[in-house]
């Protein structure tokens, strides 16, 4: 498959959701296998509770600026249903790949009752109808049976491996994990990033 | 995982801006670095503190800029390479020394780097720090890429040296925090042979001022000269171009973009400048010679414009008449960040094309089936943090009282008070420690008829920084005002960096931690200490200071920020809500919990109209039991 030069990916979700840590480990692997890879995010004060994105930039042959253009995104992978329909409205266009966590985080407006939060079926539809493909993973719970929420971040970004989107395999990813990893959180992180392919060859497969 | 000191020369890592020039500091054998922790510029003094025992340097958190710059100072007089970082409005804070040491001038190189936040997204203000280096009269480099700014930084050290004065580095937001892949180069170890000697009795003074200033200008004129042939300024394009973009820093990558999408690469060409004080005018003019329109893309301030505008003004016969198109002109925003978009935006006007987009009937798909759903998502408290419990109780402390009493705010997680989750609280920010300069000015203001309480809000970081002068210009001058210092143990807004009250150095060293509580009792107030998860007792000592209208009162509400917690200790209850007694919207309560309280690990469930906790949000802290008039939120000790 001839890439898409360059390609633009877009990390979101909602402060301590662990977007930095995702696009990191993607960008520091494709690094290593001789990309250029800018990586646009926001931090600081988003860092509480509000809305965060990083925006990776993959290239073979130069290095591109950390912000991508409105409606070029290629691939989104979303860690919060609708923080993905916000980036997905700004930034897709008819072809982009999704790959979504299902499980929300309310923001303030939904928890004091001033607006709704829309179900999964309504967040599955729109993200269908605006895109190429769209997956929507239970990651959260998949984390939860796992034994600690933290993990999801590391369940969705198996699952974008798994997707074949990015010039990146499961061995690249496994090598970045056991490269930034602590010792003692290596073995979980590397089965949270299983469980995600799994969940991508699954629906790979279908 | 490679480190900043570590990695070897001509291997390509991803670093991000700040740690770029952290290894560009590194590799030209920095010796000294400083600095007060902010959001952008944080990470470039953090890395090196990390790495600071395997790169045998040293590293401090100080405890503002001026200090980190007066330090980093020393190092340079003494023969030791320097840098110090701080964002725009820590260049505010250090200008006053700045603009001493810039006559003084330096010995060992001094590079000053300062971050600044185009849009302010973690700051008060989207000032441009760049007119600082053009007013001090110092060099200013401004890197385009991550490369540059890791050869800039190791490049501005000699720079520094050649003409023995300090140089500004400045990035913004979007290079100091963004990541991209860079070559190392080679590292040379610090000096270590520090030593001070003055050679005349006025050395390391501004004295005689005139004629040190006019040294000053006589070094600024052989920078000018240096920058004519700096690689860091470059050219692409046709031979003479339709229009010509002049632009600087991350905007370079959005021009370059912007000219490729319009696919105007045969009329536009772009003069990339990396030294944009003094401006090599030789250079500069050549190009400019070569087009009758100028098109520039700057964040924030048109500095880059009106600097060049006074070139041409001065060399018109050279250059020619020529048309200017900026933030002037209206074609590019006088606010806020650029961005790809932006620039494609304003080339196109210029040239009048149209880029080639989404469809609209995508646009206007997408616009239907998200737009009711995707309202902001609006920052506020973590769950657990101390804050919400803190505000809690000054919000019904301030009722109870019943006065009109009413908070002056400071910079740190709590500003966040101005907003829902701190209740709207806070109702004047500025810079760091104003709020209680402001409390001051306030409590003095009985002879005119003021009668309000007035209560300042600070962190125990910020306590440090700024409001330790302001709080003795309050009790020797008998203001009336009450200062709640919110101690969370940590510069938490920034990442968690430890100050003098924490007992640990930035490089993980013990060092004894300067006590508030007897620091203030010194200056001989009346000081309190309460825990804010005690909710009661915090109200009912507000309210006691905020009665005892005798001078300056201080409350220390002290409690580790949640994020540090979670990382220290487990949590200490597993909270549920109990559906047997939450009756919902029949309990009279109007949701005080998730509709008033506002923690993002209580919510609402549709369902069963109950409240209900979030097991993934919810830190256990175990406060929001204590608000529930029902007693439904149950507190289990794990």
């Amino acid at each position: 498959m001839t890439q898409k030069d360059p390609l633009n990916v877009i990390v979101t979700g909602v402060g301590g959701q662990g977007n930095v840590l995702i696009s990191q480990l993607i960008g520091k692997a494709l690094v290593k296998q001789g990309h250029h890879v800018t990586i646009g995010e926001t931090y600081g004060a988003s860092q509480r509770g509000g809305a965060v994105m990083s925006h990776l930039r993959i290239s073979r042959q130069e290095q591109y600026g950390p912000l991508i253009p409105e409606g070029q995104a290629d691939v989104i992978l979303g860690l919060e249903p609708v923080e993905t329909m916000r980036v997905l409205a700004q930034y897709g266009h008819p072809e982009v790949i999704v790959i979504a966590n299902s499980r929300p985080v309310y923001t303030m407006a939904v928890t004091t009752g001033a607006a709704e939060y829309p179900g999964t079926q309504e967040v599955t539809r729109t993200l269908e109808e605006l895109s190429s493909a769209a997956w929507v993973i239970n990651a959260t719970e998949i984390a939860l049976e796992m034994g600690a929420s933290i993990l999801t971040n590391i369940i969705m970004v198996g699952a974008l491996v798994g997707s074949r989107a990015l010039p990146l395999g499961p061995e690249g990813l496994e090598a970045a994990l056991r490269d930034s990893m602590p010792s003692d959180k290596l073995e979980v992180n590397l089965t949270a990033a299983r469980r995600g392919l799994e969940e991508a060859r699954a629906r790979v497969a279908s | 995982m490679v480190s900043i000191a570590t990695g070897k020369p001509g291997t390509r890592e991803l670093f991000m801006g700040n740690e770029a020039i952290a290894r560009g500091a590194l590799e030209a054998g920095v010796g000294f670095a400083a600095a007060y922790p902010g959001t952008p510029s944080s990470e470039v003094i953090g890395t090196l503190a990390e790495v600071a025992k395997e790169g045998d340097i040293y590293a401090e958190w100080s405890v503002n800029e001026k200090v980190a710059m007066e330090v980093a100072a020393a190092a340079s007089f003494a023969g030791v390479r320097a840098i110090v970082a701080m964002k725009q409005n820590g260049v505010n804070v250090a200008s006053d020394f700045l603009m001493n040491l810039n006559l003084t001038g330096t010995r060992a190189g001094l590079v000053l780097a300062a971050c600044d936040d185009p849009s302010a997204l973690s700051s008060t203000n989207e000032q441009d720090s760049r007119p600082f280096a053009k007013w001090a009269d110092l060099p200013l480099l401004e890197p385009g890429t991550f490369q540059e700014a890791k050869d800039m930084t190791r490049w501005a050290f000699e720079l520094s040296e050649e003409i023995n004065n300090a140089c500004m580095l400045r990035t913004v937001t979007r290079i100091s925090h963004a990541r991209g892949d860079i070559e190392l180069g080679e590292r040379i170890p610090p000096s270590k042979e520090a030593r001070f000697t003055a050679t005349s009795p006025v050395d390391f003074t501004p004295y005689p001022v005139p004629f040190k200033h006019h040294q000053m200008i006589a070094k600024l004129e052989k920078v000018r000269e240096l920058f004519e042939s700096s690689p860091f300024n470059r050219y692409v394009g046709p031979e003479r171009p339709e229009l010509l973009v002049v632009t600087c820093g991350a905007c370079w990558f959005y021009s370059l973009e912007a000219v490729k999408a319009l696919h105007a690469g045969d009329r536009v060409g772009i003069l990339k400048l990396g030294t944009t004080w003094p401006l090599p005018e030789k250079f500069v003019q050549e190009h400019l010679a070569r087009t009758e329109r100028v098109l520039v893309v700057e964040e924030v301030a048109p500095f880059l414009e009106g600097n060049l505008k006074e070139l041409v003004g001065g060399h018109l016969a050279d250059t020619g008449p020529l048309t200017f198109y900026g933030k002037r002109s209206g074609h590019i925003p006088d606010s806020g960040e650029l961005n790809p978009d932006l620039v494609t935006k304003a080339l196109g006007s210029v040239l009048d094309l149209e880029l080639e987009g989404v469809s609209p009937e995508y646009v206007q798909k997408a616009q239907q089936l998200t737009g009711s759903h995707t309202h902001m998502r609006a920052i506020g408290f973590c769950a657990g943090c101390p804050h919400r419990a803190s505000f809690w109780s000054l919000k019904n402390a301030l009722k109870l009282d019943g006065r009109g009493g009413f908070v002056t705010g400071d910079i740190g997680c709590y500003t966040m008070a101005l907003g829902p989750t701190g209740y709207f609280q806070v109702k004047t920010v500025q810079a760091m420690g104003s709020g209680v300069g402001l409390a001051c000015g306030f409590g003095n203001l009985a002879r005119t008829g003021f009668e309000q309480p007035v209560v300042s809000v600070c962190g125990d970081s910020t306590f440090f920084h700024a409001a330790i002068p302001a709080l003795l210009n309050g009790i020797y001058n008998h203001s009336n005002f009450t200062l709640l210092i919110l101690d969370n143990s940590a510069t938490a807004m920034t990442g968690f960096q430890p100050h003098p009250g924490i007992g640990k150095t930035a490089t993980g060293e013990t060092t004894p931690a300067v006590d508030i509580e007897g620091l203030c009792r010194a200056m001989g107030v009346r000081v309190e200490v309460t825990d804010p998860f005690d909710l009661e007792g915090t109200t009912e000592k507000l309210l006691d200071l905020l009665r005892d209208d005798g001078g300056v009162r201080v409350l220390i509400s002290k409690r580790t920020c949640a994020l540090v917690r979670a990382r220290q200790e487990e949590a200490e209850y597993r909270v549920h809500v109990d559906p047997e007694k939450c009756r919902g919207d029949s309990c009279g309560c109007a949701r005080l919990c998730t509709r008033v309280f506002q923690c993002p690990g209580l919510i609402w469930d549709t369902e069963t109209d109950t409240a209900k906790i979030d097991e993934v949000i919810c830190s256990g802290c175990g406060v929001c039991a204590d608000i529930c008039p029902a007693g439904a939120i149950i507190n289990e000790a794990v």
